[in-house]
């Protein structure tokens, strides 16, 4: 369970999160939804650990664990997953070894064997028919040269393989084309089962007619203004957020 | 000749040579000795180059003009420690000399420079210039080297060239490599020049590299010296019509490490690949200087350097293109690049196009920064701890460079001592 309490964030002295209430159970997947500039990427960064967000107040913790004193990458060993809006790209940095040694050190940190280069292959190779991938995006460059439907493939890509406890979506449907929103909507669906949960991040409603999620919240300026189950996004698709905001207020 | 020469900034380069000219390779051949001697008279009369001199103007050569080096003492068939061999040929250098039983040379015309001087004195200081400072002091005081002679169509693989200093740790060394490719010959020579922790030494090695029409040599040269030696190498070379110089030098030692190459293509359809990359951490300065002479029509030329500075270190990068005004159709590409991974760090660029032809394609840039803040998140979102994280997009940065290296084992070589490098410097980075 992700369990974010009062959680306040800013970003050069400016409060950009205020106060932010959600719990997100085993099992289930959560969308926010919110208009531009509600603090939704904030929100993930926070969760994440970037740099330059700064922590003002309240707690997260992902079962039990705060993950707020962690680093990035102990959080991601602590099962937390970021599918970034814009993936970066690492000219240099080979795919396969990129995703063979994230593998590895969660492995580790979770006292795990860690994979060799034909275990992971195979790994890898599998995964990767799933989601409709040629295989030679293995050996490029870490998203170099990738298209946007690439990109947002390898990041589901990079969650099948490290199998976290809750992923964070953010924005993963923007840039993609129906085929290629169908084929990460699977990767996220094929996920679902009890000890996986989602917190989907979405600017539309699109996304959700393919991962339907169990509870909607609505981000506006820093806070959760309203919170329902999936046809709380058809409304917003339908109404707006400005009917559903003023409604809230 | 007078050699008692105090306001020279060399005067104890000059005591060195004046104790030792009867006793250097050619010691007795009129020409060898007068070569030196006319270094000798260049030293007194200019010394090495100040930074006032344009070429010399970022690295500064005190401290090298005030070390206490002495002479090389060898003692021959003493047991001395190698690294596994990369190549079934390896000519080994032990404090400078040329060590026939711990080097193979089968098949190959190949020689020691102390032994032959006297057949290859007319091929001194004719693909070098006499006049460059660290050609002048070469001249002055080569103990040996490594004579090569690739036959034409000659296939001769791969040759490794060790330099090792064991001994005396101060001690100067000056090597002269002499190497030939006839027409439609070939060669890789990988070369590793190694020192002990704490070692004080120069080493000074001049190559004199001519490329016949149609041949390709690969040069590899791996520098991996004592952060507290002086490396000053100088690689002069010709390449003529059809042939080519695939080049990399890889800076990783030294507290002064200077590799000047100046290259000219002679004939049409030439081409030059003049690549380096240069790990330079607290104390140390490394200066890669490159002057590429376009002087016939439809050559290619390829360079990217890559320097990458940790603590308070600085890097160098000079390279010039000339483009004659026959050399139409040139295509030139220079690239060189800087990873500062201190605020302490410095690098100094100076790319220079002298372009007097008009039908041309050349391009260059340069470009300095620190590690990409978002690459390293990307990373250590993904469970990569921080260290691994930034060794990650270090080696990626080198990689492009390192990556032209066509030849494996050099590449291997080229990669063990980048992951020594970081291994070392990069807790401090």
């Amino acid at each position: 369970m992700l369990r974010i309490e009062n959680l306040t964030a800013e970003i050069d002295g400016k409060e950009i999160l205020k106060g932010i209430n959600l719990e997100v159970p085993d099992g289930e997947v959560h969308a926010i939804m919110g208009p531009n500039g509600a603090g939704k990427s904030t929100l993930s960064y926070a969760l994440s650990g970037r740099e330059g967000y700064e922590i003002t107040g309240g707690s997260v913790s992902l079962n039990g664990v705060d993950l707020l004193e962690m680093e990035p990458e102990e959080r991601a060993a602590a099962g937390l997953f970021l599918a970034f809006q814009y993936p970066v790209e690492l000219p240099g940095v080979g795919n396969a070894n990129f995703l063979r040694t994230a593998l590895n050190a969660i492995r580790r940190t979770r006292g795990e064997p860690e994979v060799d280069a034909m275990q992971f292959l195979k790994l890898a190779r599998a995964r990767m028919k799933d989601l409709s991938m040629p295989e030679d995006m293995l050996k490029r460059g870490v998203n170099v040269g990738f298209s946007g439907g690439e990109k947002k493939r390898n990041e589901v890509l990079q969650m099948a393989l490290l199998q976290p406890k809750i992923a964070v979506l953010d924005e993963t449907d923007s840039g993609l084309d129906i085929d290629a929103l169908k084929i990460v909507a699977d990767g996220v669906n094929a996920m679902r089962g009890p000890t996986f949960s989602a917190l989907v991040i979405t600017h539309y409603q699109r996304l959700l007619n393919h991962i339907v999620p169990d509870r909607v919240h609505v981000l506006a300026d820093g806070r959760i203004v309203t919170s329902g189950g999936p046809e709380l996004a058809h409304r917003l698709e339908a109404e707006g957020y400005a009917g559903i905001l003023d409604e809230a207020a | 000749m007078n050699v008692d020469a105090p306001n020279s900034n060399a005067a104890a380069f000059l005591h060195r040579y004046a104790g030792l000219a009867d006793r250097l390779p050619g010691a007795r051949l009129d020409a060898v000795r007068a070569l030196r001697e006319r270094a000798a008279e260049t030293l007194t009369a200019a010394g090495l180059p100040s930074r006032r001199v344009e070429a010399w103007r970022y690295t500064d050569l005190t401290p090298v003009l005030r070390a206490e080096f002495r002479e090389a003492l060898t003692a021959v068939d003493e047991a001395v420690e190698l690294p596994a061999p990369r190549a079934d040929r390896r000519a080994v250098f032990v404090d400078g000399r040329f060590r026939a039983d711990l080097s193979s040379l089968d098949g190959l015309d190949a020689s020691a420079l102390a032994e032959v001087v006297g057949d290859v004195a007319d091929r001194l200081n004719t693909v070098a210039s006499a006049s460059q400072p660290l050609v002048t002091l070469n001249t002055l005081l080569f103990e040996d080297g490594l004579v090569l002679d690739v036959p034409a169509g000659a296939e001769a693989g791969r040759l490794e060239l060790l330099s090792v200093v064991s001994g005396d740790t101060a001690a100067t060394v000056h090597p002269r490599h002499l190497i030939r490719l006839a027409r439609g010959a070939r060669l890789v020579l990988v070369e590793t020049a190694l020192s002990p922790e704490g070692a004080r030494h120069l080493h000074n090695p001049v190559f004199e590299i001519e490329v016949a029409e149609d041949a390709v040599i690969t040069h590899v040269r791996v520098q991996r010296e004592a952060a507290s030696a002086y490396h000053l190498a100088h690689l002069a070379v010709r390449v003529a019509e059809g042939g080519t110089y695939d080049g990399f030098v890889l800076n990783a030692g030294g507290r002064i490490s200077r590799s000047e190459t100046h290259l000219a293509l002679l004939g049409p359809k030439a081409t030059a690949h003049l690549n380096g990359a240069q790990l330079v951490a607290d104390g140390q300065l490394a200066d890669t200087t490159t002057a590429l002479d376009h002087a016939a029509p439809n050559c290619a030329s390829r360079q990217t350097v890559k320097t990458v500075l940790a603590g308070r270190s600085r890097g160098v990068f000079q390279g010039k293109i000339l483009v004659r005004r026959e050399a139409q159709k040139t295509d030139g590409y220079q690239m060189n690049q800087a990873l500062l991974l201190s605020e302490e760090a410095e690098i100094s660029s100076k790319p220079q196009l002298e372009i007097y032809a008009d039908d041309v394609k050349c391009s260059h840039g340069a470009t300095a920064g620190a590690l990409d803040e978002d690459s390293l998140f990307y990373l250590r979102s993904r469970g990569i701890p921080a260290d691994t994280a930034r060794a990650m997009l270090v080696r990626a940065f080198l990689q492009e460079a390192v990556e032209i290296v066509g030849d494996e084992p050099a590449r291997e070589a080229l990669d063990e001592a980048v992951a020594a490098w970081w291994d070392r410097h990069g807790e401090a980075a």
